[in-house]
């Protein structure tokens, strides 16, 4: 089966040492057009996550109705977001483990704020600043002084989460506006799709067209491949890393307003272990975690299926145990699987250059 | 890094595809098989009630869900089920409430881990036609028809004073070991003990001498009952209205000259308890039993169904084999007087 896809007698990415000599144009080219898109890792997921719900649809009593979509798309909202700052991140190389500590610290300081008997909208600004002085900070300590994403935001994951618990202590603040805690949970009419998608929507559109379409997104790509590489044609790596910590923060932020007023519950614990979630997602949707490689459109896929599952296998009242292996498994098998094809691919590659080369020379 | 190459062959491509449908499907139907029937709802006698405990996998709340599983049954339920999230977390209820209003379950029982968070979705539950029973822990009395309280305050403290009482004969001094100075319910209960100490007249030769607090840490329980008894010498018995104090006590009494001599009741685990009972050193101790819980929730669920109750003031249902339950103020049902645990009966209880 695997042999017809690939019948070409010569190597697919011209092997360096054994193609040099050859003019250019001689080589085989690579899929390009529809083709690549439709056969890329992110329409992998895509068409999982379609497979899937088709599954579910058909196999799952009442899966398929405008309630699951309400329901199901309130629940991944918070991961959806986050992912987005996510993916820009981890294709640079980079990590972000602070994300769920920040929607905490604002989730603490909405309700003590509220509490307080401040204006809700004052509030709401308030807590974007602070998710924006957190993305700041951690953008300050990873692109201006050059420490390591990953010990920063180790560090930050505890300070933020500690700061949270300063803030609000062991209490939770219940009492917001109605109005607005409905607003959070309200649907478009008989469709099921909850209102506040429709910010999402636009936040996953500008991530998408920033990283699709802007230089800044592609010198992205460029840093994940090599940050040296990156600085030489011109790139500000330092500068293009400290704004995606802000705007990390600043999306955290929003996700935990989002988190507080959806569940009417303000408290130093919410959002707590989120920064998995998301991560997971976004390496289920074909972000590679060594940088480099990854579409917005294959994380919302990701983070969509990885919902999906959980969705559906609550509703066949599967246990959480068995959930948790689910998804697990099925995050290794991503990531495992492309690797195994490369390896195999590679190897093959480097036979068939040898018995080449050892023809030649006989 | 040949691991960070690009993909190039499309057959290699679904492989990953391949393994995410089949362990996604494998999962599905394995879990489904065992799951019972999930939403077949309609006719009367098809009713399914699903319990939603704080977390999964805690000993308390094990015993509290083998007896919502008994009431259950002999409630008439058609199905019971027990979902539920892994950790404790505020919100971590709610997906598993949506997807208990979709599957269409008609009584959902739940201990809130947060009275507020799990507000909406139970609204959402109730408006989709599900009676809510909440227990354990109460959730917000504007989203539950009921509350399952597991007793009294007032009685856990009086049957405490009456065991003394009784295991010293009506007179003598007597010390109470608490938790911390400052715990809610521990203080609650010493101010119900004293007030009864005061105003029985059956009490009246009984002194209160000394109250201490261990904590809830086991050692420092078991020095401050070390101290008591070389303190007071004519102690003659010792309240510990908490399960870490009285296990520590016990201990030490075990070991010691007081051994059957000075008398110690209060809360306690059956089975933390039950080789102090069986030597001798303690006669009765008290605990609510959590599997009633359970048990009365689910009966509870079953009368709010057949709309025999609504959860209103003065309202009435029958327990199976607890028998009659009345509805108090703020819609909250008591389970019961604390049971009480002796060397007949220990052997019965399994938590």
């Amino acid at each position: 089966m695997s042999e017809t896809t690939t019948p070409r007698s010569k190597p697919a990415p011209p092997a360096p040492v054994a193609d040099s000599t050859k003019p250019l144009a001689d080589e085989p080219k690579g899929r390009t057009g529809a083709a690549r898109i439709l056969a890329s890792r992110d329409a992998i997921t895509i068409y999982a996550l379609l497979a899937f719900l088709i599954y579910a649809a058909v196999a799952i009593p009442r899966f398929a109705s405008p309630v699951t979509t309400g329901f199901l798309l309130l629940d991944v909202i918070p991961v959806l977001l986050i992912a987005m700052p996510m993916t820009l991140i981890i294709i640079t190389g980079e990590i972000d483990l602070s994300v769920a500590s920040t929607a905490g610290l604002t989730s603490a300081l909405m309700g003590v704020l509220w509490a307080g008997g401040m204006d809700i909208w004052l509030v709401l600004v308030i807590c974007l600043l602070a998710g924006t002085a957190a993305g700041m900070f951690n953008g300050f300590l990873i692109a201006v002084l050059g420490l390591p994403s990953l010990a920063v935001t180790i560090g930050t994951l505890a300070l933020f989460r500690g700061l949270a618990l300063v803030v609000i202590g062991d209490n939770a603040v219940a009492n917001f506006p109605r109005a607005l805690t409905a607003f959070f949970t309200s649907k478009l009419g008989a469709t099921g799709i909850p209102t506040v998608m429709i910010g999402v929507v636009l936040i996953m559109l500008f991530f998408g067209v920033l990283l699709h379409f802007t230089p800044f997104g592609r010198g992205l790509y460029a840093m994940g491949y090599s940050k040296e590489a990156a600085t030489f044609v011109g790139i500000n790596v330092a500068r293009s890393k400290f704004w995606l910590y802000v705007g990390s923060g600043v999306v955290s932020a929003l996700a935990g307003i989002y988190w507080t007023l959806r569940y009417t519950s303000a408290r130093s614990d919410n959002a707590s272990g989120l920064e998995l979630a998301v991560i997971a997602a976004v390496l289920l949707g074909g972000v590679s975690i060594f940088g480099g490689k990854g579409t917005i459109p294959g994380v919302i896929a990701g983070v969509l299926l990885i919902g999906t599952l959980n969705y559906a296998l609550r509703l066949g009242r599967v246990s959480d145990v068995v959930l948790i292996t689910v998804t697990g498994l099925l995050l290794i098998a991503s990531v495992v699987a492309p690797s195994i094809g490369s390896a195999i691919r590679e190897w093959r590659h480097t036979r068939r250059v040898r018995r080449q080369f050892s023809q030649n020379s006989a | 890094m040949m691991f960070n190459r690009k993909n190039t062959g499309l057959g290699r491509r679904t492989v990953p595809l391949v393994a995410l449908t089949a362990a996604a499907a494998l999962a599905l139907t394995a879990c489904n098989g065992g799951a019972g029937t999930p939403g077949e709802t309609g006719a009367v006698e098809e009713q399914t009630i699903t319990f939603i405990p704080k977390q999964l996998n805690n000993p308390y709340t094990d015993v509290v869900l083998s007896g919502g599983k008994k009431g259950s049954e002999e409630a008439g339920f058609a199905s019971s089920q027990v979902v539920g999230p892994l950790e404790a977390s505020a919100s971590s209820q709610v997906s598993f409430i949506n997807a208990e209003t979709q599957a269409g379950t008609d009584v959902i029982v739940i201990a809130a881990n947060d009275p507020d968070a799990v507000c909406t979705a139970l609204g959402e539950a109730r408006s989709a036609g599900a009676k809510i029973v909440a227990f354990d822990s109460d959730a917000n009395p504007d989203c539950r028809d009921v509350f399952i309280s597991q007793v009294v305050a007032k009685e856990v403290a009086l049957i405490q004073t009456k065991l003394i009482a009784e295991q010293i004969g009506g007179s003598g001094e007597i010390a109470i070991l608490s938790a911390t100075a400052n715990a809610t319910n521990q203080n609650e209960w010493i101010k119900f003990m004293e007030e009864d100490l005061a105003s029985n007249p059956d009490y009246k030769d009984i002194k209160l001498v000394a109250k201490v607090y261990g904590d809830d840490d086991d050692t420092k329980s078991f020095q401050e009952a070390q101290g008591l008894l070389q303190a007071h010498p004519n102690l003659k018995g010792i309240i510990s209205p908490t399960t870490v104090g009285i296990a520590a006590t016990a201990r030490y009494l075990s070991t010691s000259a007081y051994k059957g001599k000075v008398a110690l009741t209060g809360l306690g685990l059956p089975n933390e308890m039950r080789p102090f009972v069986k030597d001798g050193t303690v006669t009765e101790f008290a605990l609510w039993d959590p599997a009633q819980l359970g048990y009365v929730a689910a009966f509870a669920g079953k009368a709010l169904v057949e709309g025999k109750i609504t959860g209103a003031e003065g309202d009435t249902f029958t327990a199976g084999e607890l028998g009659d339950r009345t509805v108090e103020e703020g819609g909250v049902v008591i389970v019961g007087p604390p049971t009480v645990f002796n060397k007949d009966n220990i052997d019965q209880y399994d938590f």
